[in-house]
């Protein structure tokens, strides 16, 4: 059975104890959204700034959490900052099927098999520590957390 | 170590033979189950009843003239009287099965506050309210417009009942648990009811965590209403018991139609069943009644005044033992007195997260609850998001609480900063 070590990577552990991007930034410009995970009562507040181009300029955390959720949320933070928001849905994209437990894809379309093949290519950097809580299924929530946040806070503000 | 408490009844019969869960093992360690306020887990006797139930005499109830439809109609309405003696009410009209406390809560709230209630009037709840005694009323007061009033806490985690007569004033109802799932404390449950009964309301209490710890009267407690689950008191999930003062069961409309809770159906309408059937629409669960049944005369055997009298002496055992081990690492809410509470331990433990604590905790094998114990205005008040709640039954014993100190430890180190 999966251990300790496999979860509680050190770099995760190092986002849990120093957060990246901690705060909030001043709405309007930014733009803030909340998170839920109603499993275990966790609350993620993400600050996002979109310039006209559609960067995110700046992004803050705030919230409290577990130390996956925290240290996803902080992950996510250092790795979206000055990216697009088409880079950053890719990200995403690529972080949840880093998340999702493969089911050997049975019927899956080529387009689809290409898809995954593309997302697996994406640099997931940091964020591949994260990768031991596929193990760990009730905690999947807690790591995509922030990420489910974001992508609200940027559909939000696009809209 | 902290010395053994003075006085316990069960100690040295190792009930924990009789509940086959018990005995398995979870990442290669004996389980430490410290998770009953959820769910107990269930004595084989319980379980025999309802494999026997049906491997002989499955069929359906009441209406069957043959033999094992007889017998399964007279095992559930055994298990009825059983419940009636069990939590002394005046008669089984007064005991009503549901699928769990969340069912018979709603099913007062509906249909006596549909029939009682009107623009304005007011219901006082507790601020220790699990949601199953909250959001009912909330879906009410939206429609009907009623004022919810709250009864305070004190520091400690009891009820504040300084101002509670005039917190009173003009109440229809009262609703309040006799034992909080997250701090522990029993509440003085006569003195709530007399306070309501005194002004002019009736009282509603959710006895989920109390009847399957401590002895229950209803007749003394002086409520109205009393809710409870039989899962959590070493009976089947899926079946719980509304128990109500006979006068007003029989003056509520029905809250759900369907069979069984007629008398008479016709084409321009219908009358209802007596007490209980009227509140019982459909087939029951049967083999789930038959469980709780064996469930209750499980805990007769014991002695409900044991079971309290065991889980006291765990609770000081637990209280002092962790202060002397932990110190300032460890908090734990609720009363500090075990006159005032039972088994049920939320806690803080250094800064982990409640959900991390729990993950490592199971690495150790030993089973507790992390999250807002579905009381998010208590977790407010408490200003925490979620705790991590460790709670006993009756086959727990200081080893287990022992497992869970020693795996907090190990929690403590795997984390330290
Ligand atoms: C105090 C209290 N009330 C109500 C409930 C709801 O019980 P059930 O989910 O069995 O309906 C619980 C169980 O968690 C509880 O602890």
């Amino acid at each position: 059975m999966p251990g300790l070590e496999d979860l509680y990577r050190e770099i995760i552990l190092d986002h849990y104890r120093n957060p990246r991007n901690r705060g909030e930034l001043e709405t309007p410009p930014a733009h803030r959204v909340e998170g839920f995970n109603p499993l275990c009562g966790d609350e993620i507040v993400v600050y996002v700034d979109l310039d006209d181009a559609g960067v995110v300029t700046d992004i803050r955390i705030g919230g409290q959490g577990c130390s996956i959720s925290q240290s996803s949320a902080s992950m996510m933070s250092a790795a979206v900052k000055g990216k697009t928001t088409e880079e950053v849905a890719e990200l995403t994209r690529a972080f949840k099927a880093m998340m999702s437990i493969h089911e050997s894809s049975l019927e899956g379309s080529e387009a689809e098999a290409a898809e995954q093949e593309a997302l697996a290519n994406v640099k997931l950097g940091d964020l591949e520590a994260l990768r031991g809580v596929v193990k760990f299924p009730v905690r999947i929530k807690c790591a995509t957390l922030a990420w489910n946040t974001l992508a609200q806070g940027i559909e939000e503000s696009n809209a | 170590m902290a010395v053994a408490p003075p006085s316990d009844p069960l100690s040295g019969t190792s009930l924990k033979a009789d509940f086959p869960l018990l005995s398995r093992t979870v990442h290669g360690k004996r389980i430490v189950y410290l998770d009953s306020a959820a769910t107990s887990q269930k004595p084989d006797q319980v379980l025999a009843a309802m494999d026997l139930y049906y491997r002989n005499f499955n069929a359906n109830v009441h209406r069957g003239v043959y033999a094992i439809a007889e017998e399964a109609t007279n095992a559930i309405e055994a298990a009825r009287e059983g419940v009636r003696r069990f939590i002394n009410a005046r008669s089984t009209a007064e005991i009503i099965f549901t699928k769990n406390a969340t069912e018979s809560l709603n099913l007062v709230i509906q249909s006596w506050g549909r029939a009682n209630l009107s623009d304005g009037d007011v219901v006082v709840l507790t601020h220790m309210e699990h949601h199953a005694n909250i959001v009912p009323w909330h879906m009410l007061a939206a429609e009907k417009n009623l004022e919810l009033r709250w009864i305070p806490l004190t520091d400690d985690g009891q009820l504040d009942l300084t101002d509670l007569d005039s917190i009173l004033v003009g109440a229809k109802a009262l609703g309040a648990t006799a034992m909080s799932n997250v701090l522990g404390a029993f509440n003085p449950v006569r003195e709530l009811t007399d306070a309501a009964r005194a002004a002019g309301a009736i009282s509603i209490i959710d006895g989920c965590q109390s009847v399957p710890h401590s002895t229950t009267d209803v007749q003394a407690m002086g409520a109205d209403f009393l809710a409870f689950s039989g899962h959590k008191m070493l009976g089947p999930t899926g079946i719980g018991v509304l128990w109500g003062r006979e006068e007003l069961l029989d003056a509520m409309p029905p809250f759900l139609g369907g069979g069984e809770m007629i008398r008479d159906v016709r084409l321009d309408g219908f009358t209802c069943n007596e007490l209980p059937w009227k509140f019982e629409a459909g087939t029951p669960a049967i083999a789930e009644i038959i469980g709780l049944g064996a469930a209750v005369e499980y805990l007769e055997a014991l002695g409900m005044d044991n079971v309290r009298a065991h889980e006291r002496a765990l609770t000081e055992y637990t209280l002092s033992s962790f202060s002397e081990r932990f110190g300032d690492d460890i908090s734990i809410h609720g009363p500090a007195d075990s006159s005032l509470r039972g088994g049920v331990f939320s806690f803080s433990f250094k800064d982990l997260h409640p959900h991390d604590l729990s993950q490592v905790l199971d690495q150790h094998a030993v089973c507790v609850r992390a999250g807002h114990h579905c009381a998010k205005p208590l977790m407010k008040l408490l200003g925490v998001g979620a705790t991590a709640r460790a709670s006993v039954y009756i086959y727990n014993d200081t080893s287990d609480i022992d497992s869970l100190g020693d795996a907090l430890e190990q929690a403590g180190a795997f984390f330290a900063f």
